[in-house]
């Protein structure tokens, strides 16, 4: 690992229910969740939808005010509700369309009411995310990939110890994913941002992050975490990447050949 | 834009070429410095005002094609039309139905009067529409925002929103000191509740990750609501203004009509005993001018605000 190995967020045992609205029953999404994060690191958290990585990347972030079994701490400080520390890339980007690109950006500035100190990093981010010239577009004038990049952007300019993405890539087409991958990593070369991204993309998750955490479902827990020494940039098509590959689908009891299924009639 | 003018033209050829056949047609005369002025001249300037203004707006824009032509050349067929069989021929039921230039006379008459009575109109509708719907998006917010308050006002709101803001005419007359007020109020009310609905409406259908973005980076309740829920809404805080200003300038003549010192309600009804039915014309022209002056600038307002919609919509 070429991070020194400052423990930045500490995840201990943590157990969260949801109770059913229907039944009334009690319904455990995450279980024994432990985890430890290090200052600098890419960690992915990878399962099938259902294992419970989003509600775990919604409780780091503190987006839902409820009671959970175990610990979360941030440098040492209990996780509490959001804060500026903790940035957020949201699914589907969550531009307001009724502002403009750079406007977007700003607001995590203005919030915090820095954005009179701060302004000028608005345009640098602009021209690192490669939207130069598109300062005053709306949303819905731009890509999504542009979108998505914007999106990103107004959450570093707010220099969090940790950004958290949830499947930023998810709606895009590979193409575009690949470019917001490599623009993920030029940032996190520069900035040396610790990042977590929930994905259930296994080559996504391979070509960026130092530690692979794969979760399980039904109830959600952590399976098994995986390191990955590669060098970036890393090589989709190397055999070792591809070794790499087949092990996770291997994890997840996709790579058999399973014989063909017998019908019934 | 050549049949925009042509229409026009018509209409100003039919007033100036065709006889005056029937008997009867007093038109007043007024002097206007030197020149004595009639009904038939007036209208006849009008008609030539209109003309240039199309020619000239024809030149800007390179006689590109307008879609509004068609409908202006009917206009101007219709009045010809109108002209015809309420001056010249008299066939249209009078004193009820007068042609055009008879309805001019009635601006050469009282023509600062019904200025005066314009601007009091005004006055009256900006003060109570600006309330209702400031008061409107206030309610709308916190009806939107807090579930306490949507559960206590909803019924509320739904009740007094069926009901013509006339119908309090009594109360505010009662109520308020003046009759001025008490105009004000009822105004008031009746922009409300539109613009209050749809505020709600559009605070409610707020996503809930466009607030979640903003918590990320530690925004409180109030930023949520100012610059969260309030732009989010303003397309159908909008649409609530719009529908606002139609039942406000309703509101606002009926009160007149019912007991106002002033304003284009009250020179309808003043006109209306005495039979002067074309002045009671002259008043609703002047009202359709102002109302349609009104959404023009509501219009302007939105498609500012709104302007990054354009694309996204139809």
């Amino acid at each position: 690992m070429k991070t020194n190995s400052e423990k930045i967020l500490s995840i201990q045992n943590v157990q969260r229910f949801f109770t059913d609205e229907q039944t009334g029953r009690s319904k455990q999404v995450l279980k024994d969740i432990c985890l430890d994060v290090y200052r600098g690191e890419f960690v992915s958290i990878l399962g099938s939808s259902g294992c419970g990585k989003t509600t775990l990347l919604r409780m780091i972030a503190g987006l839902d005010a409820v009671s959970f079994g175990g610990s979360m701490e941030l440098d040492g400080a209990p996780i509490h509700g959001t804060d500026p520390k903790r940035g957020y890339v949201f699914q589907q980007g969550c531009l307001f369309p009724w502002l403009t690109v750079e406007q977007n950006i700003a607001t995590g500035l203005k919030v915090r009411k820095v954005f009179k100190r701060d302004q000028n990093r608005i345009q640098e981010f602009i021209d690192k995310i490669g939207l130069t010239g598109f300062e005053k577009s709306f949303p819905h004038q731009i890509s999504g990939g542009m979108a998505q990049r914007v999106s990103i952007a107004r959450a570093l300019i707010n220099d969090p110890e940790v950004l958290l993405l949830d499947e930023p890539m998810g709606a895009l087409d590979s193409f575009t994913r690949t470019d917001i991958q490599n623009m993920l990593l030029d940032l996190r070369r520069e900035r040396n941002t610790t990042m977590i991204l929930v994905t259930h993309d296994i080559d996504e998750a391979l070509y960026l992050s130092d530690r692979i955490v794969i979760m399980t479902p039904r109830p959600g827990r952590i399976s098994e975490v995986l390191e990955i020494k590669d060098d970036f940039p890393r090589d989709r098509g190397s055999a070792h990447f591809l070794e790499l590959r087949r092990n996770i689908l291997e994890r997840f009891d996709l790579a058999r050949s399973s014989p063909a299924p017998e019908y019934v009639i | 834009m050549i049949q925009t003018i042509l229409g026009f033209a018509i209409a100003f050829l039919t007033n100036l070429l065709f006889p005056q056949i029937a008997d009867g047609v007093r038109l007043k005369t007024v002097l206007l410095g030197n020149i004595s002025v009639d009904g038939n001249t007036a209208y006849r300037a009008v008609l030539i005002l209109l003309i240039v203004f199309y020619v000239v707006k024809a030149f800007r824009s390179k006689w590109k094609k307008d879609s509004r032509s068609q409908f202006r050349f009917a206009v101007g067929i219709a009045l010809a039309l109108w002209d015809i069989l309420g001056t010249k021929l008299r066939i249209l039921p009078q004193p009820f139905f007068p042609g055009p230039a008879v309805i001019m006379g009635a601006f050469l008459e009282d023509g600062p009067f019904i200025w005066q009575n314009t601007l009091y109109s005004l006055r009256l509708f900006f003060a109570g529409f600006s309330a209702g719907v400031l008061s409107g998006i206030v309610t709308g917010v916190l009806i939107g925002w807090f579930p306490k308050v949507r559960y206590w006002l909803t019924p509320v709101l739904n009740i007094s929103g069926v009901i013509p803001a006339v119908a309090w005419m009594p109360f505010a007359l009662t109520l308020f000191p003046t009759s001025f007020s008490a105009a004000t109020f009822l105004i008031a009310v009746c922009s409300w509740f539109p613009v209050a609905t749809m505020t709600a409406e559009g605070v409610q259908s707020t996503p809930k990750s466009h607030f979640e973005v903003v918590r990320t980076f530690g925004a409180k309740g109030l930023y949520q609501v100012l610059h969260v829920a309030i732009p989010h809404s303003m397309p159908q805080i909008f649409t609530g203004v719009t529908t606002a200003a139609a039942f406000s300038f309703t509101t606002l003549v009926m009160a007149e009509m019912m007991g106002q010192p002033g304003g284009l309600g009250y020179y309808i009804n003043t006109s209306k005993v005495w039979s002067a039915y074309y002045k009671v014309f002259a008043a609703i022209i002047v009202m359709a001018i102002l109302f349609s002056l009104i959404l023009k600038t509501v219009g302007a307002i939105q498609g500012y605000v709104l302007r990054w919609q354009k694309g996204v919509v139809r």
